[in-house]
């Protein structure tokens, strides 16, 4: 890994085109119009849903895992990286092209291939969205479980392989949850299956392990996944409250009392009134925070839950408790929080959204370092987050066009990091560490279990052909060169 | 350096020290596996100790086999190779419980009962209801990946392990994942300890979501005539909104095992079931609103589909029932017998073709057992009076035929315990899987030098 890496990152920064022979060659595998390589047109795909930046030298739109496969026997005869993407949703900047290379695009390998309603299955390509899963199987009441913010236009080729969450995943868990096999391509262009369709086989749990893997051991070509039953009732509460200890104490307590809703989100401060503004979902604008707890389940296990709640709630001094009296309703106070973050560009020039995760029960204390933290830079830091998960998504409001204040955010955001994991949390809960997050990983990690996960890294992907330059720190697996100063976290732009 | 059997429990003594080390043969003995037995017996007391035996074992090129109580032992092909037994109960602390977070960090030594009653101070609980539950270890629940009956309701350990510690083949002490519910950050190499039978590393520690205890427990026990209608029941109540705990489907010779549960003596379990018929028993939980439903409910179900009789359990039963049902394996696997039993995945979970299993164990005149938990394998048992050369021929025949039938089946099974002698003619992992130069890629990087459990996951090496 080390070597061949340092090179990839030397020429990466240098060499954006592709030899004529190469472009000519996935022509040939594919066709000349399913095939990106004049400059202007690979702008586009420098981005993902953070600021990280890496031009790919190619972009090609396979349908067939057979493409797939050419493609990459194509590239490791040149010895050229391969990148996978989806929608390019990602938040981590992990399906950017950091060393240049071919871009992989599942847009065209977007079919449900097989629905088993009887064992609540569904095989899938990697190109289908999220959401057109869910739309495909509601008729049979099931639905897939997973739903990150961007679940309209996310992949599941690419929650796979983020190992997405979202909103749901408190009581229903995340992607791996709910994968069963895999269909992969290797870097050296072997397709293979992992896993298998009822779940359980003996031996190791491949599945498990290139779930999450962010496309750095193979591409993933299709995917079998659980279908869930939807719940006979659902309820959602808004509970609003004048003090933020007060929403997050209840959080605590609601974790405590073991009450498990199946989402249970929190907005506070300045985001509240970004969102309200900008959306009209009916969060007051003079509370300091909002729980939105949705309960699901048997009707009997509904009820008793709503009241438990409201108990919660009242016990912590909540304003008051709003449930949702429709689906009309519900689908607003939903929208609200899902549209947060767009919302948010219409206050500040740009952000930080930052993915810690803490134990719940350290929710309060962490909030008001978050907050101190902010006081001591300068800077309103504001939370929309996974409350019950204690996955935190704390927003640094900045103006990136000042360099003294780009400075002072990304040091903030690093300490906020710091103390997440210094509380027993950890680095990233759903965004992935990716391009984001790679240098902070020794604050997780001895050198002992790097060498171990390099050696799963090289076990299929020896030569950093797929995904290169992500999870691992730079200076772990390349001492030559320096890593950006702080890497730590990305700006997202607006 | 050649290490002979005689000075490996010595020069080990010099390591960690004469207590934690025997080399007694008659201790040996007792750690045999499939009659292979090691030449000492390490009892470590901190992951540091257990690095230190590892990095001797790598650098003696000398085979070690993790273990905790060894009551799972037995799954496996026989070990190519066996040195050390690494007895890992010596490490049976709770590191961290944080009730108000429901999570926990527990040693992997530490016995699943000693778990529960700690976690139960806090009306909590880790749902691995797994058979030898009195006896076995954390670690060895999770690293064989037996069967919990809590399943359907709690999904596998893939759904609520967060995270572990563990020493590697290249003796060093690595984590993976964390203790919070959510994490993204790095490979989840834990994942792979599940299930890996040892032959990844030593498992350490390991982290879990706790649940809570449920405020009460409901179970209905239905006799039905056909698998038709048992089928029937279970796709009914799969397609309803509830969520049962756990559905274990029995066929008539394994409801009798349950209702002889040893521990039952003294419960009315046995008059609940009805001698040659199937059974299904529903276990639910929650609060007396809920379980009035759940009872309701289930109840009409199993009348549309001809159950006869059918009954819902008094609270004083309910424990017995939950222990039979947990313990079924066990019963039917006591050591040194002649079982064999299978464990085959496929779909339908529970197939209506079952009784072709049966008829292939009727015409080798072969007791025979089979039963299932909802979502998860079908275990088909085997009861054979000997072990002569016929007997085992016919059991290697019964095995081809079912690893051809999961096969034909998109599906996998294999032979979760079994004698010794069926093991030198059957590859009990069954059929190759797809991807097993890819476990063997795996086992590579956590064990380069192939010291951890050699040749007990064939296809891992």
């Amino acid at each position: 890994m080390g070597r061949r890496l340092c090179n990839l990152l030397a020429e990466g920064a240098t060499q954006k085109t592709l030899p004529r022979d190469v472009i000519r060659g996935l022509q040939n595998i594919l066709s000349a119009s399913m095939v990106l390589h004049r400059s202007e047109d690979l702008l586009l795909y420098e981005y993902d849903g953070s600021v990280e930046k890496g031009r790919p030298g190619a972009v090609v739109f396979p349908s067939t895992t057979q493409d797939v496969s050419r493609v990459v026997r194509l590239a490791a005869q040149h010895d050229i990286p391969i990148i996978g993407r989806g929608a390019g949703t990602g938040l981590s900047g992990g399906a950017l092209a950091r060393t240049g290379g071919i871009m992989i695009v599942f847009a065209r390998m977007n079919r449900i291939l097989e629905l088993d309603l009887e064992n609540q299955r569904a095989v899938v390509q990697p190109g289908v969205v999220n959401y057109e899963l869910t739309r495909a199987v509601e008729h049979a009441g099931l639905y897939f479980a997973p739903d990150p913010s961007s679940w309209k236009s996310c992949t599941i080729g690419g929650n796979v392989l983020e190992n997405a969450g979202g909103p749901h995943t408190l009581a229903y868990g995340v992607t791996s949850n709910h994968v069963t096999a895999l269909e992969l391509v290797l870097p050296d262009g072997e397709i293979c299956r992992v896993g298998s369709r009822h779940g359980d086989s003996s031996g190791y749990d491949l599945a498990g392990l290139f779930v999450g893997s962010e496309g750095t051991l193979a591409l993933v070509t299709e995917i079998t996944v659980k279908l869930l039953r939807k719940p006979e009732s659902v309820n959602t509460m808004l509970a609003i409250f004048d003090r933020v200890d007060d929403a997050s104490e209840t959080v605590t307590e609601i974790t405590a009392r073991a009450i498990t809703p199946a989402a249970c989100e929190m907005l506070d401060g300045w985001t509240l009134q970004a969102v309200e503004d900008f959306i009209h979902a009916g969060f007051p604008l003079d509370s300091a925070a909002v729980l939105l707890i949705e309960l699901e389940g048997l009707g009997e296990v509904v009820a008793a839950q709503v009241a438990a709640v409201e108990e919660v709630c009242g016990d912590h001094h909540a304003r008051g408790v709003r449930v949702a009296r429709d689906e009309q309703e519900r689908e607003l106070l939903w929208k609200g929080r899902k549209n947060a973050f767009g919302a948010l560009g219409r206050i500040a020039p740009s952000n930080y959204v930052l993915d810690g995760v803490i134990p719940r029960s350290k929710i309060p204390q962490a909030l008001r370092r978050i907050q101190e933290i902010g006081e001591r830079y300068s800077f309103k830091i504001g939370n929309i987050f996974h409350a019950g998960d204690g996955n935190l998504h704390p927003i640094v409001l900045f103006d990136p066009r000042d360099e003294g204040q780009y400075q002072r955010a990304i040091e903030a955001s690093a300490e906020i990091i710091r103390y997440c994991v210094e509380i027993g949390g950890a680095l990233t809960g759903e965004h992935g560490v990716g391009m984001e997050k790679s240098e902070l990983m020794p604050l997780l990690f001895s050198d002992d279990d790097f060498e171990l996960m390099r050696r799963i890294h090289d076990a299929f992907n020896p030569r950093s052909a797929l995904n290169p330059g992500k999870i691992f720190p730079l200076n772990k697996g390349c001492g030559e060169i320096t890593p950006r100063a702080q890497a730590a976290v990305r700006a997202v732009p607006l | 350096m050649n290490t002979t059997a005689t000075n490996i429990a010595a020069r080990l003594e010099t390591i960690i020290g004469a207590t934690r080390v025997d080399g007694s043969s008659e201790s040996c003995t007792r750690f045999a596996v499939d009659g292979v037995v090691p030449s000492a017996i390490t009892r470590p007391s901190s992951s540091a100790e257990v690095v230190e035996i590892v990095r001797f074992a790598k650098s003696e090129k000398l085979a070690v086999i993790p273990c905790g109580n060894g009551t799972k032992l037995g799954i496996g092909m026989p070990p190519a190779r066996y040195d050390i037994a690494l007895e890992m109960t010596g490490l049976n602390q709770i590191a961290y419980y944080d009730p108000g977070d429901l999570t926990l960090s527990v040693d992997a030594g530490m016995n699943l009962t000693e778990l529960a009653q700690a976690l139960g101070k806090q009306k909590q609980f880790v749902p691995l209801a797994v058979p030898f539950f009195d006896e076995c270890t954390v670690g060895g629940a999770i690293a064989s990946n037996i069967g919990s009956t809590l399943r359907p309701r709690y999904g596998t350990a893939r759904d609520f392990l967060l995270g572990a510690e563990f020493v590697n083949g290249a003796g060093t002490f690595t984590k993976s994942g964390g203790r919070v519910v959510k994490n993204v950050t790095g490979y989840d190499l834990h994942k792979l300890l599940i299930g890996s039978l040892g032959t990844l590393g030593a498992i350490t520690r390991l982290n879990f979501r706790t649940f809570p205890l449920p405020e009460a427990y409901g179970h209905l026990v239905s006799a039905f005539s056909s698998v038709e209608d048992v089928v029937r029941f279970q796709a009914m109540v799969a397609k309803s909104p509830l969520a049962p705990s756990s559905f274990d489907i029995l066929g008539p010779e394994a409801a009798q095992i349950v209702a002889e549960f040893k521990d039952n003596r003294d419960s009315a379990l046995p008059s609940w079931f009805t001698h040659g018929a199937w059974h299904v028993c529903v276990g639910f939980e929650g609060a007396e609103a809920v379980l009035r439903r759940y009872s309701s409910e289930l109840v009409q179900y199993a009348q549309k589909c001809g159950a006869s009789p059918y009954h819902l359990l008094k609270k004083s039963d309910e424990k017995s029932l939950r222990d039979g049902l947990r313990e079924l394996v066990k019963s039917l696997s006591s050591p040194g017998s002649a079982a064999t039993i299978f464990r085959i995945n496929v779909f339908p979970c529970f197939p209506r073709d079952v009784t072709n299993l049966r008829t292939l164990a009727q015409r080798f005149s072969i007791p025979c057992c089979i039963f299932a938990n909802s979502s998860g394998p079908l275990y088909f048992a085997l009861a054979p009076h000997d072990l002569e050369d016929k007997t085992i021929g016919s059991l290697a025949h019964i095995a081809s035929g079912i690893f051809e039938y999961a096969g034909a089946h998109n599906g996998s099974a294999s032979i979760l315990f079994c004698p010794v002698e069926l093991k030198q003619q059957v590859n009990i992992w069954g059929y190759p899987r797809n991807d097993a130069h890819l476990m063997r890629r795996v086992k590579n990087a956590f064990d380069p030098q192939n010291i951890f459990v050699p040749g007990r996951l064939v296809a891992a090496g």
